[in-house]
């Protein structure tokens, strides 16, 4: 990813001015994207590839711009350095090709957020030949302000009023061309999930492509002004080039902690000259009783107020969405009704997974019965069939079963985000989670827990703050995600009448969300000690969700989870398989004692598959770790399918089936039901879940928050405390129910 | 001018006081770092009109309109948005 990123780094003192701007093409031989088709002949003042990054606010509608642009052809990749994934891709129109990237949704570019930071130091780093900041048509005031410091910034911009039927219907009048001619950029209408305006908008990019980027001027009060020319002025005397020395003095004069770290190590030693300017920069603030970046933030909106009212009209006509909206809300967020509305909601969302993916996923189960049986008719018995059987299907259809949950889960929690409710819960949420010692943003991630772990903990991107998304992030492996229902949904059925099934899956989930509450007050003290963070969110207007938008999310997000499931939990249910199946005695204790008479041929089997297991790889593993377990409960029968849990959770169930039914010809999990019955008590099934639920998180959760936490440090710590926490607890629990002789 | 000075406090109310419905026009954000920025990137800034609209079922945070669109905060925060009254 670094390379292709870093490929387009060129010198700053590109003149833009000229009547062909192709700076990629300035260097010889300049690589065109792998996938670019190579450049006409017909074109020669045409540049190989014309890179566009697309920014704005989230709720912007900057994903639907993205996919009309590029046609949903597209490819993720990651920002060096850092973790947060975006897309990009490429489009052919007029002879041109684009390559587009899409970065991070963000408010300004004061790098308040890892966002923020992601999308200025790419457009500072890698200076995209244009901008498309694509604005909320009826939200636009703000997004002038985003605008500005573009502007400020010296890039090409044009400027996408998305969503301009709404606004148009909300009664604003834009005057786009005299907006274009005060900013000094492009401005297109468009409506992104409809699909209009992406023309215009290929035509703007081009248009602004050859134009002179025109540098923001007399926006600032004479003093500051005087003042940042002042800063700029020594900024150009460095002779450093990282960034726009214009820009740098206006950042320097705000405190932008990156600039000023930036300018110290390039002044090196002649810091003194920016000493005197961060000293009368202190005397304005204090002479005025407003810091200089409040003063710059006025001065911005004060020139978006000029722009806006002079480039804008309302008419008198209702503003209709907006109206609804508050109309929505002042049910939503009612004092009485708000709260139950959540829980409802939130009711619906599990009910609306579980209950519409059960028949899918019967019928999945029946698939592969199937398969089961025409694999059993046509092979032979040994170890190819074994392996089919035991391995593969046992261990891919246990997982690809849980594919309807995972699907309609993430399109239920698409419909609550795209339609606006998302932001609301979290505002509902906020006192809640703030008690907690989490912010209501955490809510998302921590909802999504329930889906799969992985991108709930890249849903901590959207916390601003370090020491919240940490904290989130640490603990959304105790939100039981849907690969651990598997294991509830083996266990439960087995041990419990069917009155408490409900009420067991119940339990086990809120012991998850108590233990996520504890655990958040233990890391608030302790490693992440400090004060609570701000919660300052847009709550974005109700929209109706396009179900193309809808359907497309959970899918991708589906498929990420069936990459693991094909990827990982084949390779490990194989690995495990092996486990089980080897090393093979060479000949079986039952054999030689005298039982043999006594038993029938199928008891036999039974008898001969136990001592097989138990002298494989796997069974000798799970023995050494049962010394350490016994006080849980667990046999080294449960031990063995545990080594199976830690490479992805939903391998716990197919490892238990392969560990009592190896050897024998139809594994399922009914079968499996009555071997658990007669060989635990319901105490000890309650542990396992317990523990399941608790420890280790799966490889792929451990990778990611290595990768969000930007270390290891966290992930072993999150590993690590998680297993603690779940031996201890487990050990507890069974304990005192052998005590009080509950379940055995 | 201690007078003045008094007066002014005396006027001055924070957004976390203005009731559901009421409006205030903002005089001044306090406090300073991150949460101060992020109130500016927001639209608030001197002379910003604000509405306050309702709080949270729980009472906190609460729901305001500014620029035409909706934002949330928490009364700490909105603590920090000094306003003066509107004719």
């Amino acid at each position: 990813m670094r390379t292709r990123f870093g490929r387009r780094k060129r010198n700053s003192n590109t003149k833009p001015t000229r009547q062909h701007p192709s700076p990629i093409e300035d260097g010889p031989g300049a690589p065109a994207s792998d996938e670019a088709p190579p450049v006409p002949a017909a074109h020669p003042g045409v540049p190989a590839v014309v890179h566009v990054a697309l920014a704005g606010n989230p709720n912007a509608g900057k994903t639907s711009i993205f996919n009309n642009l590029t046609g949903g052809r597209q490819r993720v990749a990651n920002y060096p350095g850092v973790t947060v994934e975006t897309k990009e891709g490429l489009r052919r129109h007029g002879g041109v090709t684009y390559r587009i990237v899409d970065l991070p949704g963000a408010y300004s570019l004061t790098a308040n957020s890892p966002e923020e930071l992601i999308a200025r130091e790419y457009i500072l780093r890698e200076r995209p030949d244009v901008v498309v900041q694509v604005v909320d048509a009826s939200n636009l005031e703000r997004g002038l302000y985003m605008t500005i410091q573009f502007l400020e910034l010296g890039v090409r911009l044009v400027l996408a009023l998305n969503m301009i039927d709404e606004a148009r219907a909300r009664g604003l009048r834009i005057d786009t061309a005299l907006l274009g001619e005060r900013l000094g950029a492009e401005v297109v209408e468009t409506v992104g999930n409809r699909g209009i305006g992406t023309d215009a908008l290929l035509a703007a990019i081009e248009r602004a492509r050859t134009r002179p980027p025109r540098p923001p001027e007399g926006r600032y009060p004479a003093e500051l002004a005087a003042l940042a020319a002042e800063v700029r002025r020594q900024v150009e005397a460095l002779g450093a080039a990282k960034y726009p020395a214009h820009w740098a003095a206006i950042k320097f004069l705000e405190g932008d902690r990156e600039v000023r770290q930036w300018l110290a190590a390039a002044a090196d030693g002649r810091a003194t000259q920016f000493e005197s300017a961060t000293r009368r920069a202190d005397q304005l603030a204090r002479r005025t009783g407003e810091s200089i970046e409040a003063q710059l933030a006025e001065a911005r909106y004060g020139a978006v107020a000029g722009i806006y009212h002079e480039a804008v009209r309302r008419d008198l006509s209702p503003r209709r969405r907006m109206e609804i909206s508050e109309r929505i809300d002042a049910i939503v967020l009612n004092r009485y009704a708000g709260f139950p509305i959540f829980l409802l909601i939130m009711f619906a969302l599990f009910q609306f997974t579980f209950t519409l993916g059960e028949p899918l996923m019967n019928g999945i189960e029946a698939a592969f019965g199937w398969l089961a049986g025409a694999i059993a008719a046509h092979l032979a018995p040994g170890p190819l069939r074994s392996l089919l059987l035991d391995g593969i299907i046992g261990g891919v259809g246990g997982v690809l079963v849980f594919v309807p949950n995972i699907v309609l889960l993430f399109v239920a929690i698409g419909l609550l985000e795209k339609s606006g409710y998302m932001a609301r819960a979290a505002f509902i949420m906020d006192r809640i989670m703030h008690r907690i010692g989490l912010h209501g943003r955490s809510f998302i991630p921590m909802i999504t827990g329930f889906g799969c772990s992985v991108p709930a903990i890249m849903a901590t991107r959207t916390l601003e703050h370090e020491r919240d998304r940490l904290a989130t992030m640490m603990v959304v492996p105790l939100m039981s995600c849907s690969a651990r229902l598997p294991i509830y949904t083996l266990l439960i059925p087995a041990f419990f009448p069917l009155r408490w099934r409900g009420f067991m899956f119940f339990l086990i989930y809120a012991i998850g969300v108590v233990l996520a509450i504890v655990m958040v007050k233990v890391l608030r003290v302790t490693v992440l000690a400090g004060e609570s963070t701000p919660f300052v969110m847009e709550l974005p207007p109700y929209r109706w969700p396009t179900a193309r938008s809808v359907v497309a999310d959970g899918w991708e997000k589906s498929v990420l989870y069936l990459r693991k499931a094909g990827t990982i939990v084949l390779a490990i249910s194989i690995l495990l398989w092996t486990a089980t199946s080897y090393p093979v005695p060479t000949r079986h204790a039952v054999d030689a004692s005298r039982l043999t008479a006594s038993l029938s041929p199928a008891e036999l089997a039974r008898a001969r598959a136990a001592e097989d297991i138990a002298y494989s790889l796997a069974g000798r593993t799970g023995r050494a770790m049962a010394v350490v377990f016994q006080p849980l409960g667990f046999d080294w029968k449960v031990c063995t399918a545990l080594i199976g849990a830690l490479g992805a959770k939903e391998v716990f169930v197919a490892q238990l089936g392969i560990v009592n039914s190896v050897g024998e010809d139809a594994p399922s999990v009914s079968d499996l039901h009555g071997v658990l019955a007669h060989d635990y008590t319901p105490l000890q099934g309650f542990c396992i879940m317990l523990f399941c639920l608790v420890a280790a998180p799966c490889m792929a959760t451990v990778a990611a928050t290595r990768r969000e936490s930007n270390g290891w440090k966290w992930a072993l710590l999150q590993f690590g405390g998680l297993t603690a926490l779940a031996y201890v607890v487990t050990l507890a629990v069974f304990q005192l129910g052998m005590w009080w002789g509950i379940g055995v | 001018m201690p007078t003045s000075q008094k007066t002014i406090r005396r006027n001055t109310r924070t957004l976390a006081q203005l009731p559901p419905g009421q409006r205030g026009i903002v005089r001044r954000v306090t406090g300073g770092g991150s949460i101060h920025r992020r109130i500016l990137d927001m639209g608030i800034s001197k002379g910003t009109l604000i509405e306050a609209v309702c709080e949270a079922p729980l009472g906190d945070p609460i729901k305001i309109k500014v620029r035409g669109y909706a934002l949330s905060l928490r009364k700490a925060e909105a603590a920090l948005i000094e306003l003066d009254e509107t004719e």
